[in-house]
């Protein structure tokens, strides 16, 4: 299906911003859009953004659907350190990276189901249901790797990590596959509008026939396998997992690169394509940093004064403001409001 | 402080064993949140077993109260000496005062406090500031005049680790004026963000103009190799890599030729404490108020596969 106008329309704030901080790239770094093919692989400024944004991209895939279920899941960061163990410990006991893989996958899927009974069931917030794998999954974590770096040498594996299809790095071709395929998956069948109706009013939509504690819980599994598949990833680039720091603060990157997808943390409307954008806006950004050469103690300063200026560029106030100076300065008719503040409205209900 | 004074008084280390019957020792130590820790938990074990000591060992987990409880425990007991290992640098002295009045002799391992120096035997720690020269040093002599352009993976921003090595490196390249640091950016201690810093580096730069990586620890220089390797540059010949700590990986990185040197933070600490404690025991020898490890320099001629070895079954 080609993208038709009303989605551009949605991700025209992100693509605008994700074009502004790539040129930001390009001015601290003139050749960052050059791309040379040597080694056997792709090489350049803005490969490196698509194949670091992988982790991120990939949780946050996770992230939004649960954010539209007016969830949220802290524990992404513990999982992906849970799941990068369990995969280098299975490679370490001498089986290959499929089985690896697939305990990895198992590890975060059940790190997914406990949060999920602890949501919909035991109806706990979910930032407190999450918070206890959160707080608890690093030291399980630590618990498999028996507190060192557990290292392997499985090329399998590895290649996860650093390898390349047909030149572009593995991560980078996951996370576009994965992303592209579940975009499509929750807005071809009902599941994405089910998922909102939960986020928008959860009693409703239980009234409405739809099994909405059966959906919780797949939502959060569906988070933690995306979760293990990035420590997967994670642990393979550095042929190594690293329990105290795999995933550290990652939650944090996964949320915010749903909320500058546009996302609302309220729930309800999502998109899975602006959390992607998102997360490579938020990839561009520590790209800058890197490129600029700027010293390391400013390195949080700027980033959150680019963050800040992102966020603030989109919110509801602002895009209402430039609704009205467009509509005011008899600009050919802007059809509609801006989404931004149609949401506003639309949860102000 | 004077380096050579401190140096001698490392060299106790190497004074023949006291023979020391019936001791006990309490050592409270701060957890195991590295792979280094883990290693001088194993080395103070073995240390302790060798000279015949018993070793009361309590885990604090992180926290300072929980060393407090321990050491007021080993108080309790009536050990012969405390080995410390402060989580902190405040806060100590009401329990060092109480260990004072016990008589009971206490050595602070690897970090120091903010306490009267009346209250501790001795310190055993490494000398952050050295560690970095003599890595700026070695580099120095390696290049031998040669202009060498320079990226430098820092340790986590405002940890005294990362102030101490930079300024200790910044002071062993100072009078070559062939050696500039061209870029400088924190790798946060890991493996992974090494190897993303890394990439910047060779993108920024271009691999081919730069000579040399110094990483305030080698988790940051493994990964940096990775880095090297997959822009298509060999890590140890076309960018040559000096790294602090000496984990068993830097060994293996070296003897594979893809490292060159790497600086020991020994996780022997307990080896030269133990010496001054049974020294002080014996004849009321005090010994110096602060004892430097050693900061071993290894190199591709040193046999890094033996240590490697050795090493590997420490807990790294």
């Amino acid at each position: 299906m080609a993208l038709s106008h009303a989605p551009l329309r949605r991700l025209a704030p992100q693509l605008v911003i994700l074009a502004a901080v790539l040129l930001l790239n390009l001015a601290v770094f003139p050749d960052f859009f050059r791309v040379e093919f040597q080694n056997g692989r792709l090489f350049g400024g803005i490969i490196d953004v698509l194949n670091r944004g992988a982790p991120t991209a990939i949780l946050a895939i996770g992230m939004t659907l649960v954010i539209g279920t007016r969830g949220i899941d802290l524990s992404v960061g513990a999982v992906m350190a849970i799941a990068g163990a369990c995969a280098a410990k299975i490679v370490t006991d001498g089986h290959g990276w499929g089985t690896a893989l697939a305990g990895a996958l198992l590890a975060g899927g059940l790190c997914g189901i406990w949060n999920g009974v602890l949501v919909a069931w035991l109806r706990i917030q979910p930032i407190v249901a999450t918070l206890v794998l959160m707080v608890a999954g690093r030291g399980i974590a630590q618990l498999v790797t028996e507190g060192t770096i557990l290292t392997f040498l499985n090329e399998g594996l590895i290649r996860l990590g650093s390898g390349t299809i047909l030149g572009l790095p593995v991560p980078v071709a996951i996370w576009i596959a994965l992303g592209a395929a579940m975009a499509w998956g929750v807005r071809r069948s009902a599941l994405g509008l089910l998922i909102e109706s939960i986020g928008i009013n959860a009693a409703a939509a239980r009234l409405a026939g739809i099994n909405a504690r059966g959906l919780l819980v797949c939502v959060y599994l569906v988070s933690g396998l995306c979760a293990a598949l990035a420590g997967v990833i994670v642990a393979a680039d550095i042929k190594g997992a690293d329990a105290n720091n795999a995933g550290l603060w990652m939650e944090l990157d996964a949320i915010l690169a749903v909320v500058i997808g546009g996302n609302s943390l309220l729930g309800g409307r999502f998109s899975i394509i602006a959390s992607l954008l998102g997360a490579l806006i938020i990839q561009s950004v520590n790209s800058a940093i890197l490129l600029s050469g700027m010293p390391p103690e400013f390195n949080l300063v700027i980033k959150a004064v680019l963050i800040l200026a992102i966020l603030v560029i989109q919110s509801p106030r602002i895009g209402h403001w430039i609704y009205i100076l467009r509509a005011s300065g008899g600009d050919p008719a802007p059809g509609r409001a801006p989404r931004g503040g149609a949401h506003a409205k639309e949860t102000a209900r | 402080m004077t380096l050579k004074a401190t140096l001698l008084a490392g060299a106790v280390a190497l004074a023949p064993m006291a023979a020391a019957a019936d001791m006990t020792i309490g050592f409270s130590q701060i957890g195991s949140e590295s792979g280094w820790r883990a290693a001088e938990t194993t080395v103070t074990r073995q240390q302790a077993e060798s000279r015949g000591i018993e070793l009361k060992f309590a885990d604090a987990q992180q926290k300072q109260e929980n060393q407090i409880k321990a050491l007021r425990g080993f108080i309790a007991q009536g050990v012969d000496g405390i080995l410390l290992a402060p989580v902190v640098a405040t806060g100590w002295d009401d329990v060092l005062e109480e260990a004072k009045e016990a008589d009971i002799p206490v050595i602070l391992m690897d970090r120091m406090v903010d306490a009267d120096k009346s209250l501790y035997l001795t310190a055993v720690t490494s000398d952050l500031v050295h560690e970095g020269r003599v890595a700026g040093e070695w580099l120095a002599e390696e290049m031998a005049g040669e202009p060498c352009r320079i990226v430098e993976l820092q340790g986590t921003t405002g940890s005294s680790p990362a102030i101490d090595r930079k300024t200790g490196f910044e002071q062993g390249i100072a009078d070559h004026d062939n050696l500039e640091i061209v870029r400088s950016q924190t790798g946060d201690f890991t493996r992974a963000q090494g190897k993303v810093v890394m990439e910047s580096f060779l993108k920024a730069e271009g691999g081919e103009n730069i000579c040399a990586l110094y990483a305030h620890n080698d988790d940051m220089a493994v990964g940096a190799i990775q880095a090297i390797k997959e822009a298509g540059l060999t890590p140890g010949e076309d960018i040559r890599i000096v790294a602090i700590d000496a984990v068993p990986d830097a060994h293996l990185a070296i003897a594979n030729g893809e490292m060159n040197a790497t600086i020991e933070l020994t996780p022997n600490m307990a080896g030269p404490a133990l010496d001054a404690l049974e020294a002080y025991l014996a004849s009321g020898t005090e010994p110096e108020k602060w004892i430097q490890t050693e900061s071993r320099l290894y190199t591709g001629a040193d046999d890094n596969m033996a240590v490697y070895e050795e090493k590997k079954s420490l807990g790294y």
